[in-house]
């Protein structure tokens, strides 16, 4: 077998230099009972080329995105990454090694992770990011959490624009923690009064920009209502890519930032690995839940970076740890962080320019179709369509013409009576070509 | 004269009339090593014996101060919150977390004195 | 009170190496941040202008600097490449971190990963377009049924702690179905386990009940079942366990578990050891993660990511979260939805670790079920194999009683040398070797755990224990300088951990005009 370097003679050296006659003696603490017999019901080792084969057919069976004209987002974005992100992240020093528990022999993942936070504050707007949670989602949850141990309270309020794999993430822990949760309906045009839900119990308010129907939102109102009844407010995002576009968390007031960082630097890989983006006011630092790289001198004297601050964490607090997270998203941070290196400021910007420039256009052209109403006034690169068509049906369609052509806000959200609404994207990867192709395939299915 | 007396849990209180100061004594302090972060129980808070009261932690480790007796906080150590290192220097001085007016003080009686902690000292590890 | 007497700051150690100009030595260069030597007007991606356009952001437009520097491509390759070099890698050298199951990473899996079929499909695509990556999740699920013998797998936790998180909501709510969740609220937990298992059981409002370990390293089916009471949820139990020992008692604690109305979580972490070799499923657990990072080689990738399946028995399996994989005659379909169904609900959003499950996939066909099972032996016999030949150098604090992946010592045999197992860790870098796991498991004192894994020849492996055995020579001959100035030839020597945590910086900020 090509990975077991071991052979037989070798084997044999060693049990004796053990001092057992064979390998069973080893398992003996196994019950005999227990042991399996011979092997596991499951094909032999396989070659190379065999693996190659036999994985690549099942990859033929889907459809990748980058073969159609492809609008879909959601909570992650198709993104044109530079080939020097992908080449440095297969470095063996990034991609096969730990935790770095040694720091000195793992500066080059702490000088990385304090680069991250310090771009992730600054893309936030917000004082201290941790080094990266699992996702989106989970970040999302564990800022809940994090707002239930400041305030000492236990109710959050979920507005109607939040993602909804997000809001169900934070009902399952919610409710496996015996603390309320308050979702308001699925709000399409941003009209909710999130005010009126807030009451003296609400540790925390958990509000979406852009929300899952692409409305851009003004969190300022929400957080001066959210503080005045001592809340905290939770600002989502789904897109990294909008905050060089919208106003960010931390200038509207937000407490604790968290959003999905997959759009830069991660392919989409079928829903992950992604990685979770997690920021917040440095007063609040030691509630704050994963890894934390911080600067220090080693005994030289030398600018150092370690990983700091780990009482928080469950392998010091155990019970009391602000989270049970251990391995978190290290090497999509990194790519996340080379993607953001490449672009820089001026990069960004013209980014997040040509992402909205293209759902402009695409709006355009959707709307002049027949029956086609474009919902949003505002939005970034995301808005939400009404066709006279059932949108399950529409996309199923619309597939076999060769157009992934968004989302069936119906697929995530059943009985919200949005059964005709779809929720588009346009990312840099989009063409005018493929506009075109969108609403001449659109128009042949209404 | 004060007196000090200790609970196995390694914490001191210093009885100044009916009041009482708590830190941690001189066998944690160095059990615990450099003391990163201090955080005392807010005062007027009604603390009863054995309730956790305060937090100190070092890199590698975090540990509850628990309060020797019952009281209500009456003053807190800013000094060692700001500058946990105090604990470390002078931890039965400068590195005080917390001050109770005591609101039994025949509790005092089952904490041990200086010889008897001392005694008990030897009988760990 | 922490007795681990770990120094967390720089001793005043030898004398520095002899200074040069630019800080650097030789190939180990020092590396700037981006924030200085990043503009804010450079950039390594051209992007064109768009066309014209009238904007739809309204009153929400970003207007003040992000204040996020650019670099140029060839900037930005210089300064990942440099960074790269300072880090440690199993691609480098063994890597033998206890209960870490550093193994070698396959770079077909890699490879296989990127496909577009694979890589560049969406979540929310119409399933009809996503067949071919349900059909890993599916074979994936399937393949780890057959390992553990188990009745379901659930693909959504995103690593290890996620997983135990899963395990534990799956029976949270097992046990709300009975009504009986207001009284069992109580989790039995080792002294000895990982700390994720007490953290996981706490967050979802379960209070933690320690059980202890025998003088043998287990935990017998006695002490459970004078923790056992009508309160008791579950125990998370690991196995083999975190002193690297088998639970030779595992099937009686699971029936006196469910004697009396509890569940049997098995911590998955050191999976790699009995795969193949026997079935958790047989043993009586009803769920168990699997550390797809450790056991089937995804990339450790200096932290993350991670993927944690669980594995359900038939009493837990109902419970398991959406979304799951369903066939529906030739096709295959996700469930998406709680409803309607006793799934506990979603806990990650889409559908799991895809790029995880496919590189897992292609670890587990190229093994097959021979060189599973060979992995598994050859993890345990290396394990044993450093063990032996450390024993009379170093203390075992189970003696000669076989292990089973990792190798555990503590740290008797530096008594009254004034050195530490921190001091024999940093001794070892400057021998070119990553450390073992120190002081975990807490239970024994100064704990050193070294799992070699499969991967290691035995020319590696006999260098590795000479090296080990030299370094406690060096502590017999009373050189403590060599071990107590360690480590001298690393990128950084040791680091002031102090005054990270009492003055945190924790980002960049632009240093004040002088």
């Amino acid at each position: 077998m090509r990975y077991l370097p071991l052979d037989a003679s070798e084997r044999e050296a060693m049990l004796t230099r053990i001092g057992v006659p064979d390998i069973d003696a080893l398992f003996a603490d196994i019950p005999p009972e227990y042991r399996i017999e011979g092997l596991l019901d499951m094909p032999l080792a396989m070659s190379e080329m065999a693996v190659e084969r036999a994985m690549t057919a099942m990859a033929r069976r889907s459809v990748a995105a980058g073969s159609a004209p492809f609008f879909l987002g959601a909570g992650a974005y198709r993104r044109h990454i530079p080939a020097s992100v992908d080449h440095l992240i297969q470095r063996s020093e990034f991609l096969t090694s730990y935790t770095p528990y040694q720091p000195e022999i793992a500066q080059g993942t702490l000088q990385v992770l304090f680069e991250f936070q310090t771009q992730v504050a600054a893309l936030t707007g917000m004082e201290v990011a941790n080094a990266s949670m699992y996702d989106g989602s989970t970040a999302c949850g564990e800022a809940m959490l994090m707002a239930h141990r400041l305030t000492r309270r236990g109710k959050a309020v979920l507005s109607g624009g939040v993602h909804p794999h997000y809001a169900e993430v934070a009902a399952t822990l919610a409710h496996m923690a015996d603390e309320k949760i308050t979702r308001l309906p699925p709000d399409v045009v941003a009209c909710e009064d999130i005010a009126a839900a807030i009451d003296d119990e609400t540790s925390c308010v958990i509000v979406q920009s852009p929300d899952f129907f692409g409305n851009p939102r003004d969190l300022s109102t929400i957080a001066a209502a959210a503080h005045a009844r001592g809340a905290q407010v939770i600002a989502v995002f789904t897109d990294p890519v909008a905050l060089g576009a919208v106003r960010s968390p931390g200038e509207m007031d937000a407490d604790i930032a968290v959003g999905e960082g997959q759009g830069l630097g991660n392919a989409l890989n079928f829903g992950g690995p992604y990685l979770g983006l997690f920021a917040t006011r440095m007063k609040n630092v030691r509630q704050m839940p994963g890894r934390l790289a911080g600067e220090t001198v080693d005994a030289e004297g030398r600018r150092s970076f370690v990983l700091t601050l780990s009482t928080r964490e469950q392998h010091i607090r155990r019970e009391r740890a602000t989270s049970n997270i251990c391995t978190n998203s290290g090497l999509c941070a990194l790519a996340f962080s080379i993607h953001l290196t490449l672009l820089g400021e001026r990069g960004l910007r013209r980014l997040a320019e040509i992402n909205h420039a293209n759902a402009v256009q695409l709006a355009d052209r959707l709307s002049s179709i027949r029956g086609v109403e474009v919902l949003n006034t505002h939005f970034f690169n995301e808005f939400t369509v009404r066709t006279p068509r059932p949108s399950v049906d529409l996309i199923e369609a619309l597939a076999r013409r060769g157009v992934i052509g968004g989302l069936p806000v119906s697929r995530l959200l059943p009985d919200a009576g949005l059964d005709d609404c779809v929720i588009v994207a346009s990312t840099e990867v989009n063409t005018d070509d493929d506009r075109a192709a969108y609403a001449k395939a659109l128009s042949e299915c209404l | 004269m004060s007196q000090v007396r200790y609970t196995k849990d390694h914490e001191y209180i210093r009885i100044e009339g009916a009041e009482g100061v708590v830190g941690i004594s001189e066998h944690a302090q160095q059990q615990l090593g450099d003391v990163v972060f201090a955080e005392a129980p807010p005062v007027g808070k009604m603390l009863k014996a054995g309730d956790p009261a305060a937090v100190v932690e070092s890199v590698k480790a975090a540990s509850d101060v628990f309060a020797p007796a019952s009281g209500e906080v009456i003053a807190v150590n800013s000094e060692v919150e700001a500058t946990p290192g105090l604990i470390n220097e002078d931890a039965l001085g400068r590195g005080w977390l917390f001050r109770i007016k005591l609101s039994d003080a025949a509790e005092l009686a089952k904490l041990m004195n200086e010889a008897a902690y001392a005694d008990y000292l030897k009988t760990l590890d | 009170m922490n007795k681990q007497g770990r120094p967390t700051r720089p001793e005043d150690v030898a004398a520095k190496a002899r200074a040069t100009f630019t800080g650097n030595r030789a190939l180990d260069i020092e590396e700037a941040l981006i924030f200085e030597t990043g503009r804010f007007d450079a950039t390594g991606v051209d992007l064109d202008d768009p066309a014209p356009f009238q904007s739809r952001l309204g009153p929400h437009a970003r207007e003040g600097a992000l204040n996020l520097p650019g670099l140029t491509e060839p900037e930005a390759l210089r300064h990942y490449v440099r960074l790269s070099r300072d880090n440690y890698s199993i691609d480098a050298g063994i890597y033998p971190l206890g209960s870490c199951t550093m193994k070698h990473n396959p770079r077909l899996n890699e490879r296989i990963a990127r496909l577009p079929g694979f890589a560049d499909v969406h979540p929310l695509q119409p399933v009809s377009t996503a067949q071919g990556a349900l059909a890993v999740i599916d074979a994936l699920a399937k393949a780890l049924m057959t390992m553990t013998g188990m009745s379901a797998v659930a693909m959504p936790p995103k690593a290890g702690a996620h997983g135990e998180l899963c395990g534990m909501m799956a029976i949270k709510a097992a046990i709300e179905a009975r009504g009986e969740r207001e009284t069992r609220r109580v989790v039995l937990v080792p002294d000895s386990a990982h700390g994720t298992n007490p953290a996981t059981a706490a967050l979802i409002g379960f209070s933690v009940r320690p059980v202890p370990a025998g003088e043998d390293g287990n935990v017998s089916v006695e002490a459970v079942k004078s923790a056992l009471a009508p309160d008791v949820a579950a125990i998370m139990l690991t196995n083999p366990n975190t002193c690297g020992l088998f639970e030779r008692q595992i099937a009686g604690i699971a029936e006196a578990l469910h004697g009396a109305g509890a569940y049997f979580y098995c911590d998955g972490a050191n999976f790699n050891a009995i795969v193949g070799k026997t079935r958790p499923g047989d043993l009586g657990v009803d769920a168990m993660h699997i550390n797809l990072h450790k056991t089937f080689s995804t990339p450790h990738g200096g932290g993350g990511p991670g993927a944690g399946p669980v594995a359900l028995s038939s009493r837990l399996a109902p419970y398991a979260p959406v979304p799951f994989v369903a066939r529906e005659g030739d096709e295959l379909n996700l469930v998406e939805h709680a409803e309607g169904t006793a799934s506990f609900g979603r806990m990650s959003a889409f559908h799991g670790q895809m790029g995880m499950f496919v590189r897992a996939l292609s670890f587990i066909l190229s093994h097959g079920a021979d060189g599973l099972r060979q992995a598994s032996e050859d993890a345990v016999l290396s394990a044993n194999y450093v063990r032996a030949c450390l024993n009379d150098v170093m203390s075992a604090p189970f003696g000669d009683r076989p292990c089973m992946h990792e190798a555990l010592f503590d740290d008797r045999w530096l008594k009254d040398t004034g050195l530490t197992t921190l001091d024999f860790a940093k001794a070892m870098i400057d021998e070119g070797y990553h450390p073992m796991t120190v002081y975990f498991p807490l239970i024994v004192h100064g704990a050193m755990l070294i799992e070699p894994t499969e991967s290691e020849s035995k020319a590696g492996l006999d260098l590795f224990i000479m090296t080990l055995r030299y370094l406690a020579f060096a502590v017999k001959a009373g050189d403590r300088e060599r071990l107590l100035s360690a480590p001298v030839f690393a990128p950084r020597r040791r680091l002031d951990e102090t005054r990270a945590a009492r003055q945190p910086v924790l980002r960049w900020t632009r240093p004040a005009p002088a």
